[in-house]
């Protein structure tokens, strides 16, 4: 078979693999057993769910005091960790939207399970708003409903509004996105289960699949409607974090009133996003046995887009202080002095180490193309980025404008069991989703495997 | 009347291809093609129009934009105007300002998902809905043409022979 690309370009997808081979590989994980890592992994998970379950019902039954934020630090934690689930759900889209519309065909192994990532980071991410409402069977509140309910009519001059429709546009657009394309994989799983004999999981498959059929009309409108969702996704996801940052900016809080702030949170967003991809990437791809389909090229280019968001975010960060210094303002001068040498300068230099120096280290080809050395990078970006959003939050509330309000933030036991919990449902989501769903795109790798198999390259 | 269905099973898209253009060239009509991906080039050789999914989803979108300038109005301008921080709310366009990131995300709520909605009615597709592919290998890697025998001139045993000579590897026949 003639290959169809050049020669020079290094094969996305290893070993010697047809579309029968792809289908066997994929579907494995969903027709065998679980190993016993597997259940390791879910139990340890499922249990750290059901504490950060439990602290939020006890958050809910006590009333939000039992959280460490005060009158000084309203937020704290609860928006940190929120800011935090946000930015990690938009690699996912970038992924599956954005990388479409470049026509980048290394997506293709790795889009279904960052869009995965996407709708759970999310669903993390909205369980912390809705609790710091206190009274969280009031939360439809938020929608605009009218005045009988208790309130006027909702604000549409709010940043915290507009981050409802953001947030819950995002949240259904990627759910229908991600389902759309899941349904031609889950018939090709119904089938398998159907050679397989098994008419049990294959009723379950087929509900899945919608009772797909792969013809050609319904393919031809597959990829149309693939098309322009992403064309769609692509200035949302981009809109959603920038909405997510006026909170912030549109406030009078000194290291929070900047217009940089759009920008610089949408690249630390996609830059917290590749982090947490790469991190589960490289699990899933040794324990699902994908070692062909997410390989060193794979993680090579997200690596790339890791240095490139890395350094938008380092820039943002100097551009800050420069700001600060230059705009003659006492108060944003001492809140990035604050920052950098007051009592949470910890913090502060975690940020700065974790996201501006370590993701430096991918401009050497051997670090970038080594799986340990970018695993363990994921990991700091994962750290750094937290710590971004704690130090942007937390130090720049704890010192207002009135000396004598100045404290000092300390989470309780209930904040860290809530944080924890939501890493507990995020990874309990995702396991399950490694077991019952197809964790790439079958139907899509299949049709690059010519341009792009090492079978067929030759 | 017994209507009479001829497949061709294909191991290979660019083998189906192929033949389905020689097929087509000779007058044999093709009613579809099943796969497990998208073969690019198949639907102007088989007669499938554009979508016009696209031109929907602009219209959801604007209809979208519309209501939420609407709510927004009616909310906030004229049933109860409120003076939020010294914003001007007597008028729409003086408000428009702060208006734009909701009114963004309403259009594209709309458009996404009426298109969605649009395309599983359009297929057919929901839950409990039953699978018409022939064969239950060509959502692996097996493709396969249906043609029709009552949309063509030819008889069965010419458009076998077709198939064959192009590269189908089973051709099966079935009545219903």
């Amino acid at each position: 078979m003639a290959s169809h690309e050049a020669h020079i370009r290094e094969p996305l997808i290893l070993g010697q693999k047809d579309y029968h081979q792809v289908t066997e590989d994929i579907t494995y994980p969903i027709a065998g057993k679980a190993n016993k890592y597997w259940w390791m992994a879910f139990t340890a998970s499922f249990i750290t769910m059901c504490w950060g379950v439990g602290c939020l019902a006890y958050t809910v039954g006590t009333g939000i005091g039992v959280w460490g934020s005060n009158k000084t630090v309203g937020w704290a934690w609860d928006i940190t960790n929120f800011v935090w689930w946000i930015g990690i759900g938009h690699a996912g889209t970038l992924i599956s939207a954005v990388l479409l519309l470049f026509r980048q065909k290394w997506r293709m192994s790795i889009n279904r399970s960052a869009e995965a990532m996407t709708i759970f980071a999310v669903i993390c991410a909205a369980l912390f708003p809705v609790f710091h409402m206190g009274r969280v069977w009031l939360a439809y509140w938020v929608l605009p409903l009218p005045n009988q309910f208790g309130s006027l009519w909702v604000n549409f001059n709010s940043p915290l509004l507009w981050d409802v429709f953001a947030i819950s546009t995002y949240f259904t657009v990627s759910l229908v996105f991600w389902y759309l394309g899941l349904v031609p994989d889950f018939a090709t799983v119904r089938d398998k289960f159907a050679r397989m004999g098994k008419p049990f999981q294959q009723k379950i498959y087929n509900i899945l699949s919608f009772g797909w059929s792969g013809n050609a009309r319904a393919w031809h409108r597959f990829e149309e409607l693939s098309l322009v969702l992403a064309g769609l996704s692509t200035p949302l996801v981009l809109s959603v974090h920038t909405i997510v940052s006026m909170d912030f900016a549109t406030s009078v809080i000194p290291g929070w009133h900047t217009t940089i702030f759009p920008p610089y949170f949408v690249a630390g967003a996609i830059f917290s996003g590749f982090a947490m991809v790469l991190t589960l990437m490289l699990i899933a791809r040794k324990t699902l046995n994908l070692e062909d389909y997410i390989t060193v090229n794979h993680v090579e280019s997200m690596n790339k887009i890791i240095i490139l968001t890395g350094s938008i975010v380092g820039v943002a960060y100097l551009t800050e202080l420069f700001i600060s210094w230059y705009s003659g303002v006492e108060y944003e001068q001492y809140a990035f002095l604050n920052r950098a040498s007051g009592p949470y300068w910890w913090a502060y230099w975690s940020m700065m180490t974790c996201n501006v120096i370590t993701p430096q280290l991918f401009w050497i080809k051997k670090i970038r193309r080594n799986f340990t050395a970018t695993f363990i990078i994921s990991i700091f970006v994962n750290i750094g980025m937290w710590f971004e959003r704690f130090v942007i939050i937390v130090t720049s509330l704890h010192r207002d404008y009135l000396p004598s309000s100045w404290t000092m933030f300390h989470p309780t036991f209930i904040d860290i069991g809530i944080f924890v919990g939501t890493l507990g449902i995020f990874f309990t989501l995702f396991l399950l989703f490694c077991r019952t769903f197809p964790v790439i795109a079958m139907a899509e790798l299949k049709s690059i495997l010519k341009s792009s198999g090492n079978k067929y390259k030759k | 009347m017994s209507k009479k269905i001829i497949y061709g099973l294909f191991d290979d898209e660019e083998i189906l291809l192929k033949s389905a253009k020689d097929m087509v060239s000779k007058g044999v009509r093709i009613k579809d093609v099943f796969s497990p991906f998208p073969i690019h080039g198949i639907d102007p050789v088989i007669g499938i129009p554009r979508t016009r999914l696209a031109i929907g989803s602009f219209v959801y979108g604007a209809t979208g934009l519309s209501l939420a300038w609407l709510m927004m109005a009616y909310m906030l301008i004229w049933d109860w105007p409120m003076d939020i921080g010294g914003k001007p709310s007597q008028f729409f366009y003086m408000n428009l300002p702060a208006f734009i990131p909701v009114s963004f995300e309403t259009t594209v709520f709309f458009a996404a998902h009426g298109m969605a909605l649009t395309y599983l009615i359009v297929n057919r597709l929901y839950p409990g809905q039953q699978p018409y592919n022939p064969d239950n290998r060509t959502t692996d890697d097996k493709f396969m043409v249906q043609i029709n025998l009552e949309d063509n001139k030819k008889s069965a045993e010419e458009i076998k022979s077709m198939l064959s000579a192009t590269g189908a590897v089973e051709i099966t026949e079935k009545e219903s």
